[in-house]
């Protein structure tokens, strides 16, 4: 069209222009503070690579990295596999469906915070709703929050928080399966669980891939749960929590910038890695 | 017939079985937030002692300290225009960017692409200091725009890329007869492609409220003082300071949670059909 060229510029102008100026350049601006030693805003000197000496023998970094290491692998397995059995379950029933869809997609819509705060409610020691159902059933209470329970104490609620959301991804893709293939499993007498494994499974095998990139990079993420329930203290710092401590808590730019930036690095390995391994020939239909 | 019947009733015992696990799991779902608003309506020490006992008769005292002690109200509204506005300028510029992007052909348009992509890959974390320095220097922090002009520029790049990928599927044949009738590519963008990707901009509009409603991280950066502090943040102040308070903290938790899922069942539908119209897949 005449003028198009007028329009494609004034289109994606304020896109480039946010983007430009709270994205791409702060990122770089991010690399550059890696480099220097910092007080504050005003005061900084170039440093080299010391910064990243430091990551390397950081130990609270490499807890922080093996904590959220930890929580990846729960949500991996708990969270995307339970999504991946309800939506199997879904797809094959024929009542209730939509009650199921909306009531599992409630937790996605609360916030993170409100599902901490409940969750520091079932956890507390003297009054939560766990201690007290152990105690009706006459059992002896439970440290819910101590050094070795508090991370998968965490882990708990971080997993349940989601599943709906990629519950709905599975049930979707799964809805875009012609019918024809399972007609024709059908015909060769293929049901039940054979057939989960058989066709339904790699017949999504794109979207699960998708759904476990955004496990990954979203567990990297993770902040709001450990920062209210636990205040990241007994064994549960994790990288996001670590870096707010030493960028915003510690105002030490700097370091929290280099820390930052492992934490993207390190987010771009494990989801290149993942896809590597999950590799297969892709099926279109 | 034997063998026919066996299956036939192990397809039974199956489906039962399937049943009763969502119904489990739907119960997860279902009481932990009944359990929260029935306790926002006891005093504390009830809270702690009976969480299990239906509040039957009812006690405000904790809405009236959250609304006089704790000023929620104030965190509402702070938080609805924060969110509010950037909905509106995600929709507003993601929504043109996304037009150039799937009914224009020009040169660089696949670098434009694959740069999008990749901002996919970086984090809050990764910006938020030199962001906050930005702030500062524009005198920004702790106001309303400290807020939404990093979360526009957050959200940004995912809803560019799910209405493309809606935008891209309409027929050319209606931007023809639009151009006909003399539009230009404003008015074509407002007065057909907007309206027609009404289910991309509804599930955009509700995931990016989501997300920045819920934001914790941001708002405890850019945006801390009392008169602009949204309510997640008030959330993580009361956790802190009124940890023990158990009736204000249900409370609390129930203010929050309950708007968002009120307006979800209503919308639930419009959610599922952005999803399912080509919003996932990249």
């Amino acid at each position: 069209m005449k003028g198009d060229r007028k329009y494609i510029w004034i289109f994606l102008f304020p896109m480039a222009a946010f983007l430009t100026l709270f994205l791409y350049y702060p990122f770089f601006k991010s690399l550059y503070f890696s480099f220097y030693r910092t007080k504050g805003f005003f005061d900084k000197k170039f440093i080299g690579w010391d910064n990243y000496e430091r990551l390397v023998s950081d130990k609270l970094l490499g807890a922080a990295t093996l904590h959220t290491l930890e929580i990846m692998l729960y949500v991996l397995i708990f969270q995307v596999g339970i999504a991946l059995v309800l939506a199997v379950m879904v797809d094959n029933i024929t009542k209730l469906k939509g009650f199921f869809r909306s009531v599992f997609f409630f937790p996605v819509v609360i916030s993170g915070t409100a599902i901490s705060l409940l969750f520091v409610l079932f956890y507390n020691y003297n009054f939560g709703l766990l201690n007290n159902v152990l105690a009706g059933l006459g059992l002896e209470k439970v440290l819910w929050l101590s050094e070795t329970n508090a991370l998968k104490a965490i882990a708990v609620p971080t997993v349940w928080h989601y599943v709906g959301f990629y519950f709905v991804l599975f049930v979707t893709a799964m809805s875009k399966i012609p019918e024809d293939y399972y007609d024709a499993a059908k015909i060769e007498g293929i049901s039940g669980f054979k057939k989960m494994v058989k066709l339904t499974i790699p017949l999504i095998l794109s979207d699960i891939k998708v759904v476990i990139t955004l496990a990954i990079t979203g567990t990297l993420k993770v902040f709001d749960f450990v920062w209210v329930i636990s205040r990241a203290q007994n064994g549960t710092e994790v990288l996001g929590t670590y870096m707010y401590k030493k960028a915003m808590v510690d105002q030490n730019f700097g370091y929290g910038s280099t820390v930052a930036i492992y934490m993207v690095v390190l987010g771009v390995v494990i989801a290149l890695l993942a896809n590597r391994l999950l590799k297969s020939e892709e099926i279109t239909y | 017939m034997q063998p026919a019947m066996q299956s036939k009733k192990r397809f039974r015992l199956g489906t039962a079985l399937m049943y009763i696990v969502l119904s489990a799991w739907a119960m997860t779902t279902i009481y932990p937030l009944f359990w929260i608003v029935n306790n926002s309506f006891k005093e504390s020490r009830d809270v702690m002692n009976k969480s299990f006992s239906l509040a039957l008769d009812p006690v405000f005292i904790n809405y009236t300290t959250a609304f006089d002690r704790i000023n929620i109200g104030r965190s509402y509204v702070n938080s609805l225009i924060m969110s509010g506005g950037t909905v509106l300028f995600v929709l507003l510029f993601g929504g043109l960017a996304a037009y150039v992007l799937s009914r224009f052909t020009f040169r660089g348009k696949r670098f434009i692409f694959s740069i999008l992509y990749a901002t996919l890959l970086v984090p809050a974390f990764a910006t938020v200091v030199p962001v906050y320095e930005l702030l500062i220097k524009t005198s920004l922090v702790n106001t309303y725009w400290g807020l939404i002009l990093p979360q526009t520029a957050g959200n940004l790049t995912f809803a560019t890329l799910v209405i493309a990928g809606y935008m891209s599927t309409i027929a050319k044949e209606l931007e023809e007869a639009a151009f006909m009738d003399g539009c230009n590519r404003w008015q074509m963008f407002t007065k057909v492609f907007m309206p027609v990707s009404r289910p991309a901009f509804a599930s955009v509009s509700i995931f990016v409220f989501l997300w920045s409603y819920n934001d914790l991280f941001s708002a405890l950066i850019f945006v801390n003082k009392e008169k602009v502090r949204p309510i997640v943040a008030l959330l993580s102040e009361i956790s802190s300071q009124y940890g023990t308070d158990f009736g204000l903290m249900a409370t609390a938790v129930t203010l929050t949670v309950m708007p968002i899922l009120f307006i979800y069942l209503f919308i639930s539908k419009f959610i599922e059909k952005g999803l399912t119209e080509g919003a996932v897949k990249g």
